[in-house]
């Protein structure tokens, strides 16, 4: 199923043409109203008549996190304000919120690409989906609300929170679609247990999640547990919010919306590209924004590309989940090591439970890392030795992945927060 | 149908086309809209063959034809609806269009022509009735029927008109643009220049937005209605009082 099949099916040559086209005026349009990139690229001499291919985007110039914050709130805006008909602010999951605008046809636009991706993620007019995102001036809950509108289906906008009344709006409303983020599901499923409802009794056939990074390992505990197609989706306030990328339903990498937006992979440090297929820094130039545009953006989101087409037919290359993001990568003992890779890894051993944390600390100079592990309750009614034995698995495997030692302490299930937005899954006490 | 990369032209000194990427699908309706000289009439000129291309490429069936001259272009397809019409004033308005029959000569199918000429005569009967009149005496609307439907006499792949509208009483405009929609619904793929960016942003189905030899805007013709950009700057700032007409 498609949303848009003459988009998302366009050949990569007629795509090309219709990207540079859009990078030129996007371009103009950016050096005719925002003062900001006009001074950014005079100061390096740079023409912008003599950016003339997709390759050339590469000698101007990064706008990062930074940049939206110095400019708060409107100075980035590509429009005067009268033009604007909505404004939204980064969700802050780190450092303070930036600022963002949406002409009349941005909303236009979002709404048209978040339908892509609930479309892609099985959605149909005869869905009816719960949104469990919170709505506010985060961009989540409203990105995807207005896409499930534009497709036809029957939207609940429940926001995020209040557990109880979401499973018992989810029985009386008989919702076919979740949309929220995948911890939240996990809790979810957890109350479900807990309320002991019968999750056949439910009417759940598919789960879009988003807005934080989560493993193959949680997808398929949660698609266990709520017994649905579970995709994943992705997207950022700076650029527009959901609706950038989605997974299809073979769920295998997210197709990219690149007639819209022109993806490059960095490397963080070096900031060179780096080739297709390799993990690094995504990027991203909006191609059709028209109050907020930005010039390659640094998403300090960690990713790879995947070229290979899909077998769903769409010709938009794909994005691996989210593996984590370069600010959320904890430097420990020297050794880059990102919360999501012990995700992985803890999903793989029995026994355990889907919620862990990361506690770093530093004893003199050294690092200690100790992951904390929910264990099923039934090991804890066990002798020590089959805990002590679990605990020597964890290690080895958590050590063979990461390739430091670290630390496992196995706790009580649900002794570790359960949230209903992001979780928190790092606690750095390391003073520097 | 045709792909334009990275175009730069100018006369001189003066660069008049910076650098122009656009592109036309077939059976499209692809309007460019801006203000004077911003380069509209030149990229119709420059596609024809008839201003030389500085840099960038026009790919009009898979060949680059930025350096091919005018009527080569016109014999793979491309016809031009000139600005002002350029009738020829004492020529009878069946001679003015057997000329743009030429480039069935050349291809050797005369034998099309008289086929053609119905077929003009179908879509413009006013033209079958002036036939031995001389296209000098005929009025501004006339004309541009005569104007474009010399092009269409070449039966081109591709009609590039040059403000069609330009001059004419409404009444007539409405008639021309309901001309155009209907050579879109016979198949035919057309980039139309207009000052009147309301009415060709209605019909079109894409549009371009020419700033100072620059592209500022592209976007489907609905999109582009709803731009306050596009409206303030050409389409009056009545728009919103005129919807409610």
């Amino acid at each position: 199923m498609y949303w848009e099949p003459d988009k998302e099916c366009m050949s990569r040559d007629e795509l090309e043409q219709l990207q540079i086209e859009r990078l030129e005026s996007t371009l103009n349009r950016v050096y005719m109203n925002v003062p900001f990139y006009r001074k950014k690229f005079d100061e390096i001499k740079i023409d912008i008549d003599e950016i003339r291919s997709l390759d050339d985007l590469r000698r101007l110039p990064f706008t990062t996190k930074n940049d939206l914050r110095e400019n708060y709130p409107y100075r980035l805006f590509a429009v005067p304000l009268r033009e604007v008909v909505r404004i939204h602010a980064s969700s802050g999951t780190t450092g303070m919120s930036t600022v963002v605008g949406y002409t009349k046809n941005d909303i236009k636009t979002w709404s048209n690409l978040a339908a892509r991706v609930l479309t892609a993620g099985g959605v149909t007019k005869d869905d009816v989906v719960q949104i469990a995102f919170a709505y506010g001036l985060f961009t989540g809950g409203f990105g995807l609300h207005y896409g499930a509108e534009r497709i036809g289906a029957s939207v609940i906008p429940i926001s995020s929170g209040n557990t109880q009344k979401q499973i018992k709006i989810m029985q009386d409303f008989k919702t076919t679609a979740l949309v929220c983020t995948p911890s939240y599901a996990l809790l979810i499923a957890d109350t479900l247990r807990e309320m002991g409802v019968n999750v056949n009794s439910l009417s759940l056939k598919y789960g879009l999640f988003g807005a934080e990074p989560w493993s193959e390992g949680m997808r398929n505990e949660i698609q266990e547990k709520l017994k649905i197609i579970a995709t994943d989706n992705y997207g950022l306030s700076e650029v527009m919010g959901p609706g950038v990328a989605g997974e299809c339903i073979e769920r295998n990498g997210l197709h990219i919306n690149e007639d819209h937006f022109l993806v490059e992979v960095i490397n963080p440090e070096t900031l060179e590209p780096v080739p297709v297929g390799e993990t690094g820094e995504l990027v991203i130039t909006t191609l059709t924004k028209e109050a907020f545009p930005v010039i390659r953006f640094r998403t300090r989101d960690l990713t790879r590309l995947i070229s290979e087409p899909c077998r769903c037919g769409r010709k938009f290359i794909r994005m691996m989940r989210v593996m984590g993001r370069t600010d959320d990568m904890l430097i420990i003992k020297g050794v880059n090591v990102f919360p999501s890779q012990i995700e992985a890894v803890l999903f793989d051993i029995e026994g355990t439970e889907p919620h862990y944390q990361i506690i770093v600390d530093r004893k003199g100079h050294l690092d200690e890392v100790t992951v904390l592990v929910e264990v099923s309750e039934t090991i804890f009614f066990d002798e020590m030795k089959k805990q002590n034995e679990l605990i020597e698995t964890i290690k080895q495997m958590l050590a063979t992945e990461l390739g430091i030692s670290v630390e496992v302490k196995l706790v009580e299930k649900k002794t570790i927060e359960r949230t209903e937005g992001k979780a928190k899954r790092v606690i750095d006490r390391r003073k520097f | 149908m045709i792909k334009i990369k990275n175009l730069e032209t100018g006369y001189g000194k003066l660069k008049v086309l910076r650098r122009i990427s656009m592109h036309v699908n077939p059976g499209e309706i692809v309007t460019i809209i801006g203000a004077n000289g911003a380069g509209k009439t030149t990229l119709l000129n420059t596609i024809s063959g008839i201003v030389r291309t500085r840099a960038g490429e026009i790919i009009f069936d898979r060949q680059n034809i930025a350096k091919f001259p005018p009527e080569k272009i016109v014999l793979m397809g491309c016809s031009l609806v000139p600005e002002g019409r350029q009738v020829f004033p004492t020529m009878t308005v069946k001679e003015n269009l057997l000329l743009g029959a030429h480039v069935l000569y050349l291809k050797k199918r005369k034998g099309l022509i008289k086929e053609e000429l119905e077929r003009i005569y179908t879509i413009f009967p006013i033209l079958e009735d002036r036939r031995h009149q001389m296209a000098g005496t005929l009025s501004g609307g006339e004309q541009q029927m005569l104007a474009i439907g010399r092009a269409l006499m070449s039966k081109p792949k591709l009609i590039m008109m040059d403000e069609p509208s330009m001059g004419l009483a409404p009444l007539i405009v409405k008639e021309i643009f309901n001309i155009i929609r209907k050579l879109r619904e016979d198949g035919n793929t057309v980039l139309l220049v207009e000052q009147n960016a309301k009415a060709a942003l209605k019909i079109a189905d894409r549009g371009y937005v020419f700033e100072t030899g620059r592209i500022v805007l592209e976007g489907t013709s609905d999109d582009m209605l709803t731009n306050k950009d596009v409206q303030r700057a050409y389409l009056g700032r009545d728009l919103d009082a005129e919807a409610k007409l």
